[in-house]
């Protein structure tokens, strides 16, 4: 099952690599981990998607709360939050089927912000799921390339993650 | 203050916070920081390679309590750190490594002699820091020794380019240590403290289960304490030894692959585990599924990522070990009314008659082949049990914790969770600069002896007077052991023989004593003599049964419940006292 966390961790250099590492350590790929600055200036927010089981899970966010830089791990889960990815996908578009695809887009409420003589990048914003239907719909048409922002997440409500338990308590 | 080279700062911030000696190998990239050395009140002790250097700062740590310090250059003398930072790691010992780094400039570009040390030691470590101003250098000296030091203890590297030494500055003092990401919690929770009296007085078979971290608390006083105002029997892991006196009436002794007979199923058949401060470690637990079957779980450690980790705790608590135990005995004091006085005696009466029945076990014959448990037993009994003892890691250190009936905290030192051959001579070393009145042995095996004795180049200059007694079976022993258990008597590359090298020459070679025993009746004269050389290191090659093996054996994936007690007792067959337990039949991981 895929689980999101939400990591604070001092901005410094070589923390990415210490926390990462703890789950290449295991041989866990991580799905998506993206990665910013915050509210504070000296502190980023790393938002981790990955697949793993329960139980090393939790040892694994253990460790990575033990980490000396980073400040707090939770586990968000999906019905107590809001997530978002964002894609940008360039898509081959020959004049005959530019409007199918602006009319994807507009149904997505996805934005064009790129337009070439037989291709088209845009702009999708959603959940995963949205991200990955648009995707598949446009698929035909033929990918030329496309990235993604990776997840990021808060929780639902007028609550910070500094307010919330760790995700695991001793 | 004037201005002052990074190197000076470097100097001047490891006397702030007191270090006396460091463990290193100058060269190119450190060069600058061995100038101001000179002046220092630092001690520098010359090793020869570097995984010596790191494995002397973690025996000055064990032996002490103190942060041992080790120093090397960049590229290979940093990497060659890297095999006593993870024994360190493993083991929870305070220990700062310091590493010269190519000059800024040059980093990331393959200079000679670079390597991304902060990189490769990562996970080996409990925190790096790259130092890439000069200002920053006393600030980064001070966190790494109070992260080294607090919380659960571990190596901490400081890398510092070249350039960063070589720079002038205005030095400035350490101000105040602020990690606002490193807060350990220290003192328990007081509700916890409260459910473990409970379980504690509602139990009928409980086992104190002392692991590594009431060494580090120096909660040893605390331990016993509990122990005898309960009445509960203690089981001491590899890295406990010495926690409570292995002659005292309450003492079991080590549990695990090797432990002996009472202090393996006691823990199989307690009702209640009372760990402090251990890991559940493979080696301890056999296969995890039918451990301590009957066993609720009190786990007291100061990291939580140790509790439930193998296996699930009843009552977690996380927290200092002397904290929680002077916690737990006030609560157990206040408790005395209102809780029925639990009575553990019958508990006792059948521990006992476990250890008076199935104690370790070997036959040494007058004139039959030496054996490497009585040369033990010979060095414990000689020096009393009041030395400090090290060890490598396979049979010989096996047989050092089992033979040697250790009287307090801090002597008996080994490479427990990584179990790095060749720790035995430089750990022994650095126990003996940190403990200079006592005496040191250094209990080893010819394979572990051949990994790192260059060492005894730097004990015979600085003289530094260990014991070293190789007990020489020719063989890689314990793989031997394993080849002729379950390969089949297949034995694949682990024969080293007796004869290469010379042990005695090799020692007189290096400056040291050097003496051979091949017989019984040799061997107290040999230990009485080494035991009186005090200006160099003594090695004693004590040719050992080729053929011996380690017993009481839990077979990797075993159960602790099929614990095989070896030939010793092949004629009075155990009745083996198994409970009628239904495990689970998930399959377990097996670790080799």
């Amino acid at each position: 099952m895929k689980h999101t966390i939400a990591v604070l961790v001092e901005n410094k250099p070589g923390v990415l690599a210490r926390v990462s590492g703890l789950f290449a350590r295991r041989g866990f790929n991580i799905h998506s981990l993206a990665v910013g600055t915050t509210e504070s200036p000296n502190v980023s927010r790393m938002t981790i998607v990955v697949d793993l089981p329960e139980r090393p899970l939790e040892h694994v966010t253990k460790q990575v709360y033990k980490l000396i830089n980073v400040l707090k791990v939770i586990e968000l889960e999906p019905e107590l939050s809001v997530e978002r990815e964002l894609m940008l996908i360039k898509v081959r578009a020959v004049a005959e089927v530019r409007a199918r695809i602006i009319e994807l887009t507009e149904i997505f409420r996805g934005k064009v912000i790129d337009v070439g003589t037989d291709s088209m990048t845009i702009e999708i914003t959603g959940a995963p799921e949205k991200i990955q239907a648009f995707e598949d719909l446009v698929a035909v048409y033929g990918i030329i390339e496309l990235v993604k922002s990776g997840r990021v997440a808060l929780s639902r409500g007028s609550k910070s993650i500094k307010d919330r338990q760790l995700r695991v308590a001793g | 203050m004037s201005e002052v080279t990074g190197a000076k700062a470097l100097f001047l911030a490891l006397e702030a916070v007191g270090v006396e000696h460091i463990f290193g190998i100058p060269g190119g990239a450190i060069l600058p920081a061995y100038d101001p050395l000179i002046d220092s009140t630092v001690k520098h002790i010359l090793c020869r390679h570097e995984q010596g250097a790191a494995h002397a700062a973690d025996g000055y740590a064990q032996a002490s309590g103190k942060v041992g310090v080790c120093m090397a250059t960049s590229g290979p003398g940093a990497t060659n750190l890297i095999t006593g930072l993870a024994s360190s790691f493993m083991d929870s010992i305070p220990v700062v490594a310091i590493t010269g780094q190519v000059p800024r400039p040059a980093m990331g570009y393959d200079a000679f002699q670079e390597s991304d040390i902060t990189g490769n030691a990562g996970p080996v470590t409990k925190h790096t820091f790259l130092v890439m101003e000069p200002d920053d250098i006393a600030q980064t000296v001070a966190e790494a020794f109070h992260i080294a030091s607090t919380g659960r203890p571990g190596p901490v590297l400081i890398d510092i380019p070249k350039d960063v030494l070589q720079a002038r500055f205005t030095y400035k003092p350490a101000g105040p240590v602020d990690l606002p990401g490193y807060q350990p919690t220290t003192k328990p929770n007081q509700r916890q403290i409260v459910e473990a009296a409970k379980l504690i007085a509602e139990s009928e078979r409980p086992i104190l289960y002392a692991g590594g971290g009431i060494i580090k608390a120096g909660a040893s006083a605390e331990l016993v304490q509990l122990a005898e105002m309960t009445g509960i029997p203690v089981v001491t892991t590899l890295m406990a030894r010495g926690v409570i006196p292995d002659g005292h009436d309450l003492c079991l002794g080590m549990p695990g692959m090797h432990g002996n007979y009472t202090a393996v199923t006691a823990l199989q058949r307690s009702d209640l585990l009372i760990g402090i401060g251990p890991r559940f470690d493979d080696r301890v637990t056999g296969k995890l599924s039918h451990f301590a079957p009957d066993a609720k779980i009190i786990h007291a450690d100061i990291d939580p990522a140790e509790i439930s980790k193998n296996r699930k705790a009843d009552v977690p608590i996380v927290g200092d070990a002397k904290a929680v135990l002077v916690e737990l005995i006030k609560v157990i004091e206040s408790r005395r009314g209102k809780d029925s006085q639990p009575d553990y005696s019958a508990w006792r009466d059948t521990v006992n008659g476990w250890k008076k029945a199935y104690p370790y076990k070997y036959t040494q014959t007058e004139d039959g082949p030496l054996k490497p448990q009585y040369v033990v037993e010979r060095i414990a009994a000689l020096t009393d049990g009041n030395a400090i003892y090290c060890s490598g890691v396979g049979q010989h250190q096996m047989w050092g914790s089992q033979f040697i009936p250790f009287r307090r905290p801090r002597t008996w030192i080994n490479s427990g969770g990584s179990g790095a051959m060749g720790f035995g001579v430089p750990a022994a070393m650095g126990a003996k600069v940190a403990m200079p009145d006592d005496e040191v042995w250094c209990i080893d095996g010819d394979g572990c002896f051949q990994m790192t004795c260059q060492e005894l180049a730097t004990m015979a200059v600085e003289k530094i007077p260990i014991k070293i007694a190789i007990l020489n079976n020719a063989y890689l022993g314990m793989v031997r052991q394993w080849q002729e258990l379950f390969y089949d008597e297949r034995y694949s590359e682990v024969e080293f023989g007796w004869d290469i090298p010379d042990y005695v020459k090799l020692a007189e070679a290096y400056g040291c004593i050097g003496l051979r025993v091949e017989s019984m009746q040799d061997v107290d004269t040999a230990i009485e003599k080494a035991r009186g050389v005090n200006d160099r290191p003594v090695v004693i090659d004590f040719r050992c049964d080729k053929g011996e093996m380690c017993y009481p054996m839990v077979a990797a994936g075993s159960s602790n419940d099929d614990i095989i007690l070896g030939p010793e007792y092949e004629k009075e067959p155990v009745a083996h006292e198994l409970g009628d337990h239904l495990y689970s039949q998930e399959e377990d991981m097996v670790i080799d």
